[in-house]
């Protein structure tokens, strides 16, 4: 998957939709979604509880699939593929952010980091290195041996971030990464997370209802009832510059929301 | 993985020490129990399997060891006259009643063999020789018997089947299968002692040794030729058919079978509960290992991984503490084997049996949804 050609577009849905059964009641958590998701945007996912965010987030991020509609990830179209391909896409094509971090307790930092190499097949020293590498990244580099108990919230969570570019994956899916963080802390994760989009390139997907936020946001989806019904897109922002579609709105969002977090 | 499974594994120190007191409880019943069916067989046929006769002449209809029944000693002359017959000598095996020094009775079961001719001789002589029971009233017996048996050293004296017997040598380690004891003297002193009911019939078997040359299948054919109302058997059919008397027509051997089984069912609902409570405490960890795309085969690698290490340290205590049970054994009246063979097809059956209780933990993380982790 990272050998394909880097492209603008990295997520496109069509008319996703996802049902549940509950006996004889049908629950409709998302319905005729049209989406894209491009690189170099931190673009979030707002709306009430019940609204189909994390729903959404599933189903981007292969783990839930919709029962209608059309996904499309780097280019490949993959509603139609079998089951088992899914954890391929996501070892080479994901990279997730948890709100309760999700780290190993019984691993330390450079560990858990190792760990999400493992299962890329990325072993011994070279794994080592690697994760040793993105603590660096996160500015984690003196905390390497500590084991999660042993961190700050906001330092848990930076490794989570490191754990989760370990494939250097394009698209990083973050479920309210800073709900659990206090401000300062979670400063330091929506900064890293941004610069990760606009420096490195990548599409950050967050869900969140934390309105501290919103000013580091490129694009803010809003959700209800299953239903995109609102997007609104900051100004500047340096993917949008270099030539976002133009069905884009600029609502100016950094006008409306604190610039201070 | 491999790091994950141990750490995991060896995090919570309480629990794996319960899980290891599982496997190593289940690994020292199934290994006595098997120690002492290895035992018992060996113990029901040792008289055959140390006698050093090629061929087992035996009474039509007597199946194992323990029934001999009388024939005519005129077969022994014409066994002597078979071609291929290098060796025959006349063997008694009976029981009989030992009067103890104190006054108390135990019955023995008496064996009469040719002292010096080197066939149906007792071994693992400690003390006395073997030509001692030659003497009118000489007898061996084995160590291990000496307290049931109220004697203590050579010279003492008792009473078999109302005639005199004194103590001319012990074994060590010659064990009966039955409750009664052996007590080895010269073929004529055993007469005396068990008393056979015809002047007649006074042999119960006739051990052969082959001339070179010949197989014992074809001395066997020969025999078969002069003898009637015999069965003759070469060594190894009589020991085998005495094992599997004593152990599967009697249920003895299935008793014992049995408790071996229940010891690996134990076993396995023990490790299988331990290995799942291990998984379950730790399901949100191997939801996170789903999300980030691990195979289903990496997972199971965690899992059986984590069988493998609980197997194999609990073989190890399980072999540490069966090697004393053996140990103790030894002063005892069972016999518990417990041969290198046995050890090793011991690693395989924890190996077998904690991966066979991994897979409650397999299916159930086969099963997992990824999607739990977004759940708070």
């Amino acid at each position: 998957m990272n050998s394909l050609p880097w492209t603008k577009n990295v997520i496109r849905a069509r008319g996703l939709s996802k049902r549940y059964r509950e006996g004889a009641t049908e629950l409709r958590a998302l319905s005729n979604v049209d989406l894209d998701i491009l690189a170099g945007q931190l673009t979030l996912l707002m709306g009430p509880s019940g609204s189909g965010k994390t729903t959404l987030l599933s189903i981007l991020g292969c783990i839930l699939r919709s029962t209608e509609g059309r996904l499309e990830l780097l280019g490949e179209e993959i509603t139609s593929l079998p089951e088992k391909e899914l954890p391929r896409l996501r070892r080479e094509a994901i990279g997730f952010v948890f709100q309760s971090f999700n780290l190993f307790p019984t691993l330390t930092a450079t560990e858990n980091i190792a760990l999400a190499l493992d299962v890329r097949g990325v072993r011994g020293r070279m794994a080592g290195h690697r994760a040793e590498e993105l603590l660096l990244e996160v500015g984690l580099q003196d905390r390497k041996d500590a084991f999660p108990a042993d961190l700050s919230g906001g330092q848990k969570q930076r490794v989570a971030i490191a754990r989760a570019l370990a494939g250097d994956p394009p698209i990083l899916l973050a479920d309210e990464p800073t709900a659990a963080l206090d401000s300062t802390s979670g400063r330091t994760v929506i900064e890293l997370l941004q610069r990760l989009a606009h420096h490195h390139g990548r599409a950050v997907v967050m869900v969140t209802h934390d309105p501290r936020v919103l000013p580091f946001g490129d694009r803010i989806l809003h959700l209800e009832d299953g239903q995109l019904v609102g997007e609104e897109t900051a100004q500047p922002a340096p993917a949008i510059a270099q030539g976002i579609p133009p069905a884009m709105v600029n609502t100016g969002l950094s006008q409306k929301f604190p610039a201070e977090f | 993985m491999a790091l994950l499974a141990r750490r995991n594994l060896f995090h919570d120190r309480v629990r794996f020490a319960v899980t290891l007191t599982g496997i190593v409880f289940a690994l020292v019943l199934i290994t006595i129990q098997f120690g002492l069916f290895l035992g018992f067989t060996t113990t029901t046929s040792n008289n055959i399997d140390h006698s050093h006769a090629d061929l087992w002449i035996v009474f039509h209809g007597v199946g194992y060891f323990d029934t001999a029944r009388m024939f005519s000693e005129r077969k022994f002359y014409e066994v002597l006259s078979t071609p291929g017959v290098q060796q025959a000598e006349k063997y008694i095996q009976n029981f009989a009643y030992w009067k103890k020094p104190d006054g108390g009775v135990e019955n023995v079961q008496v064996i009469g063999f040719h002292p010096g001719s080197g066939l149906g001789e007792p071994w693992n002589l400690v003390q006395g020789d073997v030509l001692d029971v030659k003497r009118e009233d000489g007898v061996i017996i084995d160590d291990l018997y000496k307290r049931k048996l109220g004697v203590q050293q050579i010279g003492d004296r008792v009473e078999i089947g109302d005639h005199r017997a004194r103590v001319v040598g012990f074994t060590h380690g010659i064990r009966s299968f039955t409750t009664s004891p052996f007590v080895y003297t010269s073929f004529k002193n055993s007469l005396n002692y068990t008393r056979p009911a015809s002047r007649e019939d006074q042999l119960a078997y006739i051990l052969i040794k082959v001339a070179p040359g010949f197989t014992p299948a074809e001395v066997q054919k020969n025999l078969h030729a002069r003898l009637t109302d015999v069965d003759i058997y070469t060594a190894e059919e009589f020991s085998r058919r005495t094992r599997f008397y004593w152990m599967f027509t009697t249920g003895a051997g299935l008793a014992v079978l049995t408790a071996a089984l229940m010891g690996l069912v134990v076993g396995v609902a023990v490790v299988a509960q331990t290995i799942y409570a291990a998984t379950m405490d730790h399901i949100r960890e191997y939801g996170t290992l789903k999300a980030m795309g691990a195979s289903n085969r990496y997972l199971y690698g965690v899992l059986i991984e984590q069988a493998v290490w609980s197997a194999v340290l609990g073989y190890a205590f399980a072999m540490i503490l069966a090697h004393f049970i053996v140990q103790g054994s030894e002063k005892g009246g069972a016999l518990i084997l417990l041969p290198l063979s046995m050890k090793i097809g011991m690693l395989f059956l924890a190996i077998f049996m904690c991966i066979i209780a991994a897979l409650v933990s397999i299916n159930k993380v086969t099963r997992l949804d990824p999607a739990m982790v977004f759940k708070g």
